[in-house]
């Protein structure tokens, strides 16, 4: 059969080339979003090196590239998830019960960057932070606020919290037993991957070592006391957001994953113990097609890497379960309102490409956060996309696309490329003090800011079609009080705690981490005893140390 | 020799998004410039103390966090305490078009919100020295 | 404008902007600079100068900003000066050593400086050691000069530097690809860094053996002056038995087999977690301390101001040539030599005539 496609291939390859001369195509070369070659058709001629069974399969089998579930949507939609939170604890209160009434499944809290960087909100280095980017927590007063009136063991909670992951968590837990809630009916998400911190986020504390001990701390305490938690959500999503193609943010994020399992696997603990609670996190960016590719390749290379390289057998330890945010880099600050229409197309790349749970950017990101008007709409793309698109009517509905196909062995074949280039250098976290990811995600960064100022890459409203347009209006403001508010309640703290019980709290976790206990269980007593964020951070600091940035330019 | 434009690039504040700052750092070097660059994590004190001793013509912030109003007035309260007058200094980030009247009014010479061209940054920076090239 | 804000007073008062704009000019070689530094002149060589040179990603920068901590610990004010390259296309250049050494910035006894080369080789070697000359008169105990590169160093550091520390580190592929043959001769102090890495151990061996092999086969090593000087010298110099004790005892190691040839110490860091630092300092100091007490160090500084004032007089030279008068009589002297009217060699000495007359 395939001989006579080749055959009329041909035919049509060479009927082509002549009308060219007149009829030339709008560019010499095509390509993807992320600068990958794209030919003029794709056939099954493409498809001759895969095989169904062993590269595509069936979804809930491996390797998983036509998804995780054997329903998939078909069962239930992914998780509608809206990253929110600023300001203080009460505010953000009230910003997740609007959600949870908005129809929101699951809440995601965005912490300010003095919490996420394990900072008390009076500290030298938190000033004009405290509040900004996400909600201020500095001990578990706070955290009580913060989830004040919702039930704990009904909704799950997704914290993007990183070098402090532990004491965050320790605040969570804390908060269900004071609603005489057991840590056995917690469902959520610490993001705790500190290695894409060092590569492209930058809210890091702790150097590598110290930082990995942390996590697999905390992978052994939760697969016994918090057995429904995803104790990482590895993340790809701020690799993409720093400039990385689509083949380098799989790449990238795998090799963190394959460090993070081989150093729970060196600290002792059972790979298919820990395996089922690792989460992933990926960016959906403006090429639908790519994007949904990528999901695909990505659930494929990580079944490979668990079973082959860890010998992993249970089947959740084996499947990629992820959440999407869509990219907040795309967002123009320009004719804000085409933003909803990038969104709704990355949401779909994401509802195609399997996704477990998503957020949408709101239309005024690229100026400030969200209002709650703009976050419904977000929240509505979701729902369009659930309830009428017809996308989630079958399962996988790309597979077989010759296109689809393509892309997908491609970014697969990249992406391992790339991963054998950084075992080469001995893993992640080599190549990442080396800085030869943080370097090759910059040359693509660069690349692709060149591409838009030369114009051959179109940005709708910024470099092409652009109007005259007045201020925006009506943008979220965090109170700049906030701060001092933060402070004021950190004093009133102080004063009332019981400072012995915190002073020996704080000291026990200082042996701890001096020596190779778990850290979770004084971490956690430290929070039930007041001890605020900073405190527990810096008794930390002391015996870890302080990680210094590679920056390679 | 001939005078090289000098441009410290530095991200105050807490905020780790530092690709805008890192995309602008490279185009003003392909752009001839020499660009100092301090990083993450800088307190207005450190920016002010580096401008000095590194004598640049300009400094060049991004702040991604929101905490503009209060940083990069800060940079300038403290260049102010020096007598330094004649160092043009620009922000760029998230920045709404409502705060860009007042970090004018503190001294911001020029303030770059997403979707800027490097191009106009360059040029920006080359019409403005305080000082002779 | 910036001549304003300097002055040789301010200068010696360590006013940081004065500093700062005077090394801009030395930079961009205003003329101006000249009344400045000659009445500066006086003022220096009280300053220790230290080399940190070595490859591209041997923590150079890390290890110096652990220096200056332990320097300043002792109370000793401290400057640094690190070079970068610039692109030889754009003429820029990113400067991004400071990044690691930016929590000494609001310190006052602390005086960083970026220096891109700007392409001109000899033109750099002299900002450079004009900038130290500037830091020198300008009060700091300690001037710290990183560079990239060994071998085709675009600053001869060895020409500027009292102590020369060379870095390495291992699994840079070839493991001793830092310190080839020649570049051995530059070092006084070596240094493996990130000692915390599988090699390192090796590094350290190869570099011992590479030592001991220039020393067993007489060749000019920066450091045999030194080793010399304190053999003949020393016996007549006043050395103090701290210095000869401590320092000379402690830095000098000896070449197995041959009891009395001694190779420079080979040490080993790790400039991320601060191990080895306090002991790399004290080398730092004892070879300081040693070569003032021989007098080697008078003698190194007057064969490098040698070295100097031959390639300042070959910079006048080359740009007297350049004045227009000038480019005419080359000119015809090398049209005469290309139409076989006189000889290169004939023509040679009426370059020179024409010049030695006319200053």
């Amino acid at each position: 059969m395939s001989d006579n496609i080749g055959k009329s291939f041909e035919d049509y390859d060479s009927g082509v080339e002549k009308a060219l001369i007149r009829f030339p195509e709008r560019k010499k070369t095509f390509s993807t979003g992320s600068k990958a070659p794209v030919k003029r058709l794709y056939t099954p001629l493409d498809d001759s090196a895969r095989d169904y069974l062993r590269d595509i399969g069936f979804p809930g089998d491996y390797p998983y590239t036509r998804g995780v579930q054997n329903t998939m949507y078909r069962g239930r939609f992914w998780t509608m998830r809206q990253y929110a939170g600023f300001s203080t604890a009460e505010e953000s209160n009230k910003r997740y019960k609007f959600l949870l009434a908005q129809g929101t499944t699951g809440l995601s809290v965005a912490f300010d960057l003095p919490t996420q960087i394990g900072y008390d909100s009076d500290h030298a280095l938190s000033q004009g932070e405290v509040g900004k980017v996400g909600v201020a927590i500095d001990s578990l007063a706070d955290m009580e606020i913060l989830f004040d009136g919702i039930p704990l063991d009904k909704v799950s909670t997704s914290m993007t919290i990183n070098a402090p992951a532990a004491v965050l968590l320790a605040m969570y837990i804390a908060v269900a037993e004071k609603m005489g809630i057991g840590p056995d009916k917690l469902e959520g998400t610490i993001q705790n991957d500190i290695l894409k911190e060092y590569i492209a986020r930058g809210t890091y504390i702790y150097p590598p070592e110290s930082s990995m001990r942390l996590i697999t701390d905390i992978f052994a305490y939760c697969s016994r006391s918090v057995p429904n938690w995803n104790t990482i959500s590895i993340s790809g999503y701020h690799i993409r957001e720093a400039g990385s193609t689509a083949s380098q943010e799989v790449a990238f994020t795998i090799a963190d994953g394959i460090a993070y399992v081989d150093a729970a696997v060196k600290a002792g603990l059972d790979v298919d113990a820990f395996g089922p609670r690792l989460s992933f996190f990926f960016n959906s960016h403006n090429d639908l097609f790519e994007e949904a590719a990528k999901f695909r390749a990505a659930r494929r290379v990580w079944a490979k890497v668990m079973k082959e390289r860890f010998g992993a057998k249970n089947p959740k330890s084996l499947s990629l379960r992820f959440h999407t945010q869509t990219a907040g880099s795309t967002l123009t600050a320009q004719q804000p309102d085409n933003n909803i229409v990038r969104v709704a197309i990355q949401a779909l790349a994401a509802v195609l490409g399997g996704t477990q749970s998503l957020h949408t950017n709101s239309k005024d990101e690229a100026l400030a956060l969200p209002t709650e008007a703009s976050v419904r709409i977000a929240l509505r793309t979701q729902q369009v996309i659930a309830y009428e698109s017809g996308a989630t009517e079958t399962i996988d509905p790309l597979a077989g696309s010759y296109y689809v196909e393509s892309l997908t062995d491609r970014i697969q074949k990249e992406a391992e490329a790339y991963i054998a280039t950084i075992d080469g250098m001995g893993g992640a976290v080599k190549a990442i003090e080396r800085g030869y990811i943080q370097q090759e995600i910059q040359d693509a960064a660069y690349a692709y800011q060149m591409d838009i100022e030369s114009g051959e890459r179109v940005v709708v409203g910024m470099n092409k079609f652009q109007i005259k347009e007045g201020s925006p209006t009506g943008l979220l403001r965090v109170d700049p009080k906030v701060g001092e508010q933060q402070s004021a309640k950190l004093r009133d703290l102080r004063a009332k705690r019981d400072n012995v019980r915190v002073e020996a709290a704080l000291k026990a976790l200082r042996n701890a981490a001096e020596g190779t206990d778990n850290l979770m269980p004084p971490i956690l007593e430290a929070v039930r005893a007041y001890a605020t964020l900073g405190e527990i951070c810096d008794v930390m600091r002391g015996i870890f140390g302080e990680y210094q940035q590679k920056v390679i330019l | 020799m001939e005078r090289k434009i000098r441009v410290l690039v530095a991200k105050p504040g807490l905020d780790g998004h530092d690709r805008g700052a890192k995309v602008i750092a490279r185009a003003l070097r392909d752009a001839g410039m020499e660009v100092v660059y301090t990083g993450l994590r800088q307190t207005p004190e450190q920016i002010v103390s580096a401008s000095i001793q590194e004598d640049v013509d300009v400094i060049a912030m991004s702040i991604l966090s929101g905490a503009h109003n209060h940083l990069f007035p800060r940079v300038m309260q403290l260049l102010a305490e020096k007598s330094i007058d004649d160092v043009l200094v620009i922000g760029g980030g998230v920045i709404p078009d409502e705060d860009i009247p007042g970090l004018k009014a503190a001294g911001i010479a020029g303030v770059f919100t997403p979707g800027t061209p490097t191009t106009e940054t360059i040029e920006f920076i080359k019409n403005n020295l305080k000082r002779g090239i | 404008m910036d001549g304003s804000a300097t002055s040789p007073e301010l200068v010696r008062s360590g006013d940081q902007l004065a500093i700062a704009r005077l090394i801009s000019m030395v930079e961009r070689e205003d003329p101006s600079r000249l009344a400045i530094l000659k009445a500066l002149h006086a003022f220096g060589g009280r300053a220790h100068v230290v080399g940190i040179t070595g490859p591209p990603g041997s923590g150079k920068s890390t290890l110096t900003d652990k220096i200056v901590g332990a320097l300043r610990a002792q109370g000793r004010l401290v400057a640094v000066l690190a070079v970068d390259p610039s692109s030889p296309f754009t003429g820029g250049a990113i400067l991004g050593d400071r990044i690691r050494m930016q929590r000494h910035a609001t310190d006052p006894g602390v005086f960083i400086r970026s220096l891109a080369t700007r392409g001109h080789l000899g033109g750099l070697s002299r900002a450079v050691s004009e900038a130290t000359r500037v830091l020198d008169a300008a009060g700091y105990d300690d001037i710290i000069i990183e560079t990239v590169g060994v071998g085709q160093s675009e600053v001869d550091i060895v020409r500027i530097a009292d102590t020369v520390v060379l870095v390495s580190v291992p699994g840079l592929g070839d493991d001793i690809q830092a310190i080839k043959a020649g570049v051995m001769e530059i070092g006084d102090i070596f240094c493996v860094n990130k000692a915390d890495k599988d090699g390192a151990e090796r590094v350290v061996r190869e570099i011992r053996a590479m030592l001991e092999t220039a020393v067993l086969n007489g060749a000019a090593t920066r450091f045999s002056g030194l080793y010399v000087a304190r053999a003949t010298l020393g016996a007549h110099a006043p050395i103090s038995p701290a210095a000869d004790q401590g320092a000379f005892h402690h830095i000098a190691a000896q070449v197995s087999g041959h009891p009395n040839l001694e190779i420079p110490p080979v040490l080993t860091t790790v400039a991320e977690t601060g191990q080895g630092i306090d002991d790399l300092v004290k080398h730092i100091k004892a070879h300081e301390t040693a070569l003032t007490a021989t007098g080697y160090l008078r003698m190194r500084r007057e064969s490098n101001l040698a070295w100097e004032l031959g390639h300042a007089a070959a910079e006048r030279v080359l740009s007297a040539l350049e004045r227009d008068e000038r480019k005419e009589t080359v000119g015809e002297l090398s049209r005469a030599v290309l139409d076989k009217k006189i000889d290169f060699y004939d023509a040679l000495d009426a370059l020179e005539d024409a010049l030695t007359r006319s200053h």
